[in-house]
């Protein structure tokens, strides 16, 4: 997809040429790829195809042996999850986004909580704010949960999927990192995350939508990007390839 | 309504009060009114803090997601150095800011070596419990040595206060680091890192919250207060033991339990490891006065830790199963 002349803006994400060895697995065979803002884009995979080392580059947790990853246009490189989510990278993990022992609205800005009073990184909560704005957050993503000082752990996986989107968008991410999140959800509440992630896009957020579950991923994505061993196998618009296609090469 | 009684009951410390009330009650009345006196309330109040300050500690760092089982070993070293040096000329406060210090080192090797090596704290603490412990009497020499108790600023410490003296000194600094580690764990962002910390490890990492630091801090801080705890309790009784503080790690991780504080981390109040430790003290006070054999003492420690883990458990799933109308 390099140099495609309709991208006229500058790619969201750029990565070029990663490679990654985990004890001496190649895990990342030189991957490239462009991704442009407003998108939803689908990477599909089997386990061990390297999708969960990209997406740990994307956000953070592990730097690349070789190779670039820009942001905007600008070559990034993070040391950590902090930096990919100041860098408007946010990323949803299957269970671990969410401390279950802890309310909704203390869980929406954990390691970025409004402070009353400071002294350095240290301060006093302004927890009015706080449930507030979570309450208002949430209600933005379309949820409708009847308290900010319910725990997480009340929730429905659903209702906690919905809740870590609030929080990305609340946090103005430009990026947003879906990894399973339709795993071990019920039928309607897969369909309530995929409706979610339609409605990224018509907002201006890209997102990346990591699943095993090629159904999925086709009714919730525009583009398709499939890996197998580490490298990149198929790349095509949503409309133009199918889930058959994508068996084939996997 | 409902929702008040909802929130009231996944209180952590919820089981730990109830059972407090009841038993200063039932010992209120088996002394024929004495557990309450003037007298008994200061002997009571003047005891208390030493071993509120180790659980206040303890129930921090367990809330973090760790434990520490040195606090009893940490509780007698740090007074032993202090009046170690003491007895080789140096003044108290530079012995007592050594005897700190040590205890920031204890607590900052508890944290690391756990983090640095992936193990569980539980040994990691368990080792430094022999070390501090045989630390402590190496330094002793064998021969306790006596805090030359002029040279120490004990009304600072433990000088009955306060109206009709019914206070130690001692209890009004238990009372400031109660009151500002409850600050410090509920309405702080670094409180809220310790319970994400401790209730999910993962999510905490990826929310960018550095856990190490987390962790190593709150190591540091129930080390330091154990030390504190230990030389409150030798400036009243004028002379370091070597054996002090034994056996007092299960029980502030008791008082902790006791207190609503989960073994998993992520869920407690320090209110809860005060009332559990107070807990503790009330039985241990109330079976002296309503003159039951003191060697019951530690059943009733056991009994009660098992029945207000049970209560806990039982009382927040009642509360989260309690369904609220939506509006």
């Amino acid at each position: 997809m390099d140099g495609n002349p309709t991208a006229a803006a500058t790619p969201v994400i750029s990565a070029h040429g990663l490679h990654k060895w985990y004890s001496g697995v190649h895990a990342l065979r030189g991957v490239s790829l462009d991704i442009r803002q407003g998108e939803a884009l689908g990477l599909v995979g089997d386990n061990g195809a390297g999708k969960s080392t990209l997406i740990s580059i994307l956000s953070g947790l592990h730097a690349p042996d070789s190779g670039e990853v820009r942001v905007e246009g600008r070559p990034v490189r993070m040391r950590g999850p902090r930096d990919a989510m100041d860098l408007g990278i946010e990323t949803i993990y299957q269970y671990n986004s969410m401390v279950p022992t802890m309310t909704i609205a203390r869980n929406l800005f954990i390691g970025r909580e409004p402070l009353k009073a400071r002294i350095g990184r240290f301060g006093i909560l302004d927890e009015r704010r706080m449930r507030a704005e979570s309450v208002a957050a949430i209600a933005d993503v379309g949820l409708h949960l009847r308290s900010p000082d319910a725990l997480v752990g009340e929730l429905s996986g659903g209702q906690r999927q919905g809740v870590a989107i609030a929080r990305a968008l609340y946090f103005k991410s430009k990026v947003l990192i879906l990894d399973e999140p339709t795993n071990h959800l019920s039928v309607k509440e897969t369909a309530k995350v995929i409706q979610f992630v339609r409605s990224l896009s018509a907002q201006g957020v890209t997102c990346i939508f990591i699943s095993h579950n090629l159904q999925h991923v086709f009714a919730s994505c525009d583009r398709i990007v499939a890996m197998a061993h580490g490298e990149i196998v198929l790349d095509r618009p949503a409309g133009e390839t199918s889930p058959e296609d994508i068996q084939t090469v996997l | 309504m409902r929702r008040l009684l909802k929130r009231s009951l996944q209180k952590p410390e919820l089981a730990a009060t109830l059972l407090l009330i009841l038993l200063v009650v039932v010992f209120q009345i088996l002394s024929n009114g004495f557990f309450l006196s003037e007298a008994n309330l200061r002997g009571f109040l003047g005891l208390m803090p030493e071993m509120a300050l180790v659980a206040t500690g303890v129930t921090l760092l367990m809330i973090c997601g760790e434990f520490d089982l040195s606090v009893g070993s940490v509780f007698a070293l740090m007074p032993m150095t202090m009046a170690v040096l003491m007895t080789q000329g140096w003044p108290f406060l530079p012995a007592m800011t050594a005897g700190l210090l040590l205890c920031v080192v204890i607590g900052f090797l508890n944290g690391w070596l756990t983090i640095r090596f992936a193990i569980p704290s539980f040994i990691t603490t368990l080792g430094m419990l022999f070390m501090a412990r045989s630390l402590t009497v190496v330094v002793s020499g064998g021969f306790p040595p006596r805090l030359n108790m002029e040279a120490i600023p004990a009304s600072l410490f433990v000088a009955f206060v306060g109206p009709g003296s019914l206070v130690r000194a001692s209890f009004l600094w238990f009372l400031a680091i109660a009151l500002l580690m409850g600050f410090l764990l509920g309405r702080t962002n670094f409180g809220n890192w310790v319970r994400a910390t401790g209730g999910f490890l993962p999510a905490a990492q990826a929310m960018g919250i550095p856990t190490a630091r987390v962790k190593i801090t709150a190591f540091i801080i129930c080390s330091v207060l154990a030390g504190f705890a230990g030389m409150i309790q030798v400036m009243r009784l004028g002379s370091p033991l070597p054996s002090a503080g034994e056996g007092l790690e299960l029980q502030a991780v008791a008082a902790a339990v006791i207190g609503g504080t989960s073994l998993w981390g992520g869920i407690g109040s320090i209110l809860g490891g005060i009332i559990g430790a107070v807990l503790i003290r009330v039985i241990d006070n109330g079976l002296v006065l309503s003159q039951v054999d003191g060697s019951w003492f530690k059943f009733a420690i056991g009994a009660l830790t098992i029945l207000a883990v049970i209560g806990n458990s039982w009382l927040r799933k009642r509360g989260q199963a309690m369904k609220i109308s939506e509006h």
